[in-house]
């Protein structure tokens, strides 16, 4: 993989774009910590907290037990992701009503379509508030109105002074977000 | 909000009982093999009498084996895995908690089902009584040391028998210990007291430092 380098601060995006094998989702598990760094470092400015206790990683997998209730699921996540120092939590309830899906919420999340799946794991964001996003595919399987949705919630976000990465070939809906092309051809 | 710990166990215990298998299966396992062991031996009550508790103690050890590489399994391929390690709570606490939550559901059901099995092993009172108190102390060091098996082998697909490979010789020295304390519990030469405390200490020393292993195996799954 090249070399990369940037810097985010409140409030910015960076769409990470390429052809498939850029290694885009390595670089989002490698700033998630899940991948260790071939060479260099990845910084916070306020390094009270580490890293990847301050950002949400959503990957391919979901991440969500089929034998579980979609409650049942997103109470485990926010129990679990939550820092003390954080924001107010939305119940499981709100967030799934931010993605248009509060009406799976006693389903089991096994049940569920491909792209309900993905909403649910999109609403783990809101139930465990994270400064930084770092968003593997996003939109993937998602309906029009859920892309919609999602991009209102990053706006969200962002407007709060959160911090969004996405790695995406669709365009997301992230507006005035920088972009970092990894893998062009010479 | 619940710690993270408590809610990790209560998630784990929802999903064992709900998907079921690993508890029942276990005790089922044990139940076959104790009924057709006393076919196999014949008719000598004394014999079997002599041989009851080591049948029990592989038997339990043989049961606990078979659900073990899931422990990491559905977590690794749900992406679960990728979440847990992204809380605030060190990973290490994390397996320990979730062997916990293992040996609950399916431990357990095993000493507690064990010692009235081994009626069927023509095992005296006494006798029950120390194969269900020895493996209720032994059993947890064999979830511990099956963790580190179980997040060696967590990203392979048919992973139980190597699981098993790399488990079973570590698993010895539970055995011999179970078994010696669950056997002079009905009189011998040596004091029950004794082979009990040498299970104790492998179930602490276990619980100490196989949780490190295994985070740290799961830690390195993607290079």
């Amino acid at each position: 993989m090249e070399a990369v380098d940037f810097a985010l601060s409140d409030g910015q995006a960076l769409i990470l774009s390429g052809p498939n094998g850029a290694g885009k989702s390595t670089l989002l598990r490698a700033i998630a910590g899940l991948l260790p760094l071939a060479a260099g470092r990845l910084t916070l400015d306020d390094d009270s907290e580490e890293i990847a206790a301050s950002l949400h990683y959503i990957g391919h997998a979901e991440g969500m037990k089929p034998a579980l209730t979609v409650r049942e699921n997103l109470d485990f996540w926010s129990s679990f992701l939550s820092r003390e120092s954080a924001a107010a939590a939305l119940a499981p309830q709100d967030a799934l009503t931010a993605f248009g899906l509060a009406h799976v919420i006693d389903i089991p999340a096994g049940y569920l379509s491909a792209g309900q799946k993905r909403r649910i794991a999109l609403a783990r964001l809101l139930v465990a508030p994270r400064p930084i996003w770092l968003l593997d595919e996003p939109t993937t399987a998602l309906d029009v109105r859920a892309q919609a949705a999602l991009a209102a919630v990053m706006a969200r976000h962002r407007a709060g002074g959160g911090i969004v990465l996405a790695a995406t070939h669709s365009p997301v809906g992230l507006e005035n977000a920088g972009e970092l092309k990894l893998g062009t051809v010479a | 909000m619940k710690s993270p710990l408590a809610a990790l166990f209560v998630r784990e215990f929802a999903i064992a009982r709900r998907i079921g298998g690993g508890g029942s299966m276990g005790v089922v396992f044990l139940l076959v093999l104790v009924t057709i062991v006393p076919f196999a031996i014949g008719p000598d009550l004394n014999l079997l009498r002599r041989i009851g508790p080591a049948i029990l103690w592989i038997a339990a050890l043989l049961a606990m084996l078979l659900g073990l590489d899931r422990l990491f399994q559905a977590d690794f391929e749900d992406g679960s895995l990728d979440q847990l390690q992204l809380g605030a709570t060190p990973l290490e606490f994390v397996v320990f908690v979730k062997c916990l939550a293992h040996w609950a559901t399916t431990a357990l059901p095993l000493v507690v089902a064990a010692p009235l099995f081994g009626v069927l092993m023509a095992q005296e009172a006494a006798s029950m009584l120390g194969i269900g108190v020895s493996l209720l102390v032994g059993t947890p060091a064999l979830t511990f040391i099956g963790a580190v098996g179980a997040a060696a082998t967590v990203s392979l697909r048919r992973g139980g028998l190597l699981m098993a490979l790399l488990v079973l010789p570590l698993c010895v020295p539970a055995l011999i210990f179970g078994v010696s304390a669950a056997t002079a519990a009905s009189g011998g030469t040596i004091p029950f007291a004794t082979p009990l405390a040498i299970l104790a200490a492998l179930t602490l020393a276990s619980g100490a430092l196989c949780p490190f292993a295994a985070a740290a195996l799961l830690r390195r799954l993607g290079e």
